[in-house]
């Protein structure tokens, strides 16, 4: 088995002490960080992902394997910016104002570090000028608004508008998801996308940075 | 009537079903050994952190009517309407579990001890919803001449069409930073893992309705059809 085999393999059974010395030989034997984090950390996040859209695994795996994904993604975080390695995308992300739940919006932040993103976390409660004023000052290409209040969807509709009203829907996109949400309610509102899970949103943001 | 309350930790822990319910684990499911052990450990944090405690006033349905309008948000029809005018009793509630526990999750979210972190969020996500379940039955036992057919449901802002700036009049009323429950611009609650809302009181007949109101379409919890049954079927 590969090393880089082993970081997959040790990051799905959420073994992050050993992903974390795994990476550190890796680097130490002067492996490319960038082939660390494709063909370990996110080969194995990847399946991890799979695994869970299939039911096979169930939220702690996710997280307990993201841990390990993030042992391994601090040690090659500042090797990959010192090499000026791009990220698939920069994607700001938050709950709307006057709410509060947020467990859904930090799985699909961890699915999309674990698919290659860079994510701004802005947290929960967060007014719709905050999420487009991040993504200004970020450079990001996505916004991701998540609600799971039937009383607080109507700050997603201020967000799309809002980067309408400012010119920039031709380089910013925003995906909208959680429970009360849906695909009409997001062409109602005219955002560019929606993700009926963590999984599908990641997919959905790929395809919108292409 | 205006009382406090207060429980122990283990009084206000949530049954294991449900918290897993939180974490996508449907009933019945099988539960991996290492997820059950993950479990253990957050309510062993949960009870050495929680601090659970209430407040309760009762409120005449003329009071609540004016609470219930709040901002004038919500949608012309909702259950609740419908459902107080034929309450017998009315109380406003608003309860935590403390903000230690709260702490503790965003120091575990911090250092990347996320399954840990969200386990213990998912635990006291459902203890502060558990406590609106315990007040209910207390409330109802300090009522004199409590009648054999009361039941009793809480209903909270930010559900079932009751807007989420209801709880600005709900505070106003209730005023809850008597027991450390504050209200931010955004209408949200800190301790974030806190309930606030109204116990409705009366026959269980009351509590019945048909969830096809135009913000029912949206939800995905249908919690209304589990806790009408409750009711009903006592």
């Amino acid at each position: 088995m590969t090393m880089l085999t082993e970081i997959a393999e040790g990051l799905q059974r959420g073994e992050d002490d050993l992903v974390g010395n795994l990476v550190r030989e890796a680097i130490a034997q002067q492996m490319p960080p960038l082939d660390i984090l494709n063909d370990g950390l996110l080969a194995g996040m990847s399946v991890i992902g799979e695994q869970f859209r299939l039911r096979e695994i169930f939220l702690p795996d996710v997280l307990l394997a993201a841990r390990a994904m993030y042992a391994g993604l601090d040690l090659l975080k500042p090797l990959l910016a010192r090499d000026g390695v791009p990220r698939a995308g920069r994607v700001v992300l938050g709950s709307v104002q006057g709410d509060l739940h947020d467990i859904g919006k930090n799985l699909v932040g961890i699915m999309l570090e674990g698919a290659g993103f860079e994510v701004i976390d802005l947290g929960h409660d967060v007014p719709a000028e905050r999420f487009v004023d991040a993504a200004e000052a970020h450079g990001a290409s996505v916004i991701g608004v998540s609600a799971l209040l039937t009383t607080t969807m109507p700050v997603m509709k201020d967000v799309v508008e809002l980067v309408r009203a400012r010119g920039l829907n031709a380089r910013l996109s925003v995906i909208v998801g959680g429970a009360p949400v849906s695909d009409a309610w997001s062409r109602e509102i005219g955002a560019d996308g929606y993700g009926y899970d963590a999984a599908n949103a990641v997919e959905r943001v790929r395809a919108l940075v292409k | 009537m205006r009382q406090r309350v207060e429980w122990t930790p283990g009084e206000s822990a949530p049954a294991r079903a449900e918290v897993l319910r939180l974490q996508g684990m449907r009933p019945g499911e099988r539960v991996p050994a290492r997820i059950d052990s993950l479990l253990d450990t957050a309510t062993t944090i949960y009870l050495d952190l929680a601090e659970p405690r209430a407040i309760v006033a009762e409120i005449s349905a003329g009071e609540f009517a004016g609470v219930y309008r709040g901002e004038g948000l919500n949608p012309h029809e909702t259950p609740l309407e419908a459902i107080y005018p034929n309450a017998d009793h009315l109380a406003l509630l608003a309860a935590t579990v403390g903000a230690r526990v709260t702490v503790r999750v965003r120091e575990l979210f911090l250092r990347h001890d996320l399954a840990l972190g969200c386990m213990l969020d998912s635990i006291a996500s459902a203890a502060a919803d558990h406590l609106a379940d315990l007040l209910g039955p207390r409330y109802v036992s300090m009522i004199a001449g409590a009648a054999s057919d009361w039941r009793v449901l809480a209903y909270s802002p930010g559900y079932c069409g009751w807007h989420v700036s209801g709880q600005r009049a709900l505070f106003g009323f209730l005023r809850p930073e008597e027991i450390g429950i504050t209200l931010n611009r955004s209408c949200l609650m800190q301790p974030l893992k806190s309930i606030s809302g109204v116990l409705v009181v009366g026959p269980g007949h009351i509590h019945r309705f048909h969830p096809t109101y135009s913000f029912c379409e949206r939800c995905q919890e249908k919690q209304c059809r589990d806790r009408m049954a409750s009711v009903l079927r006592c």
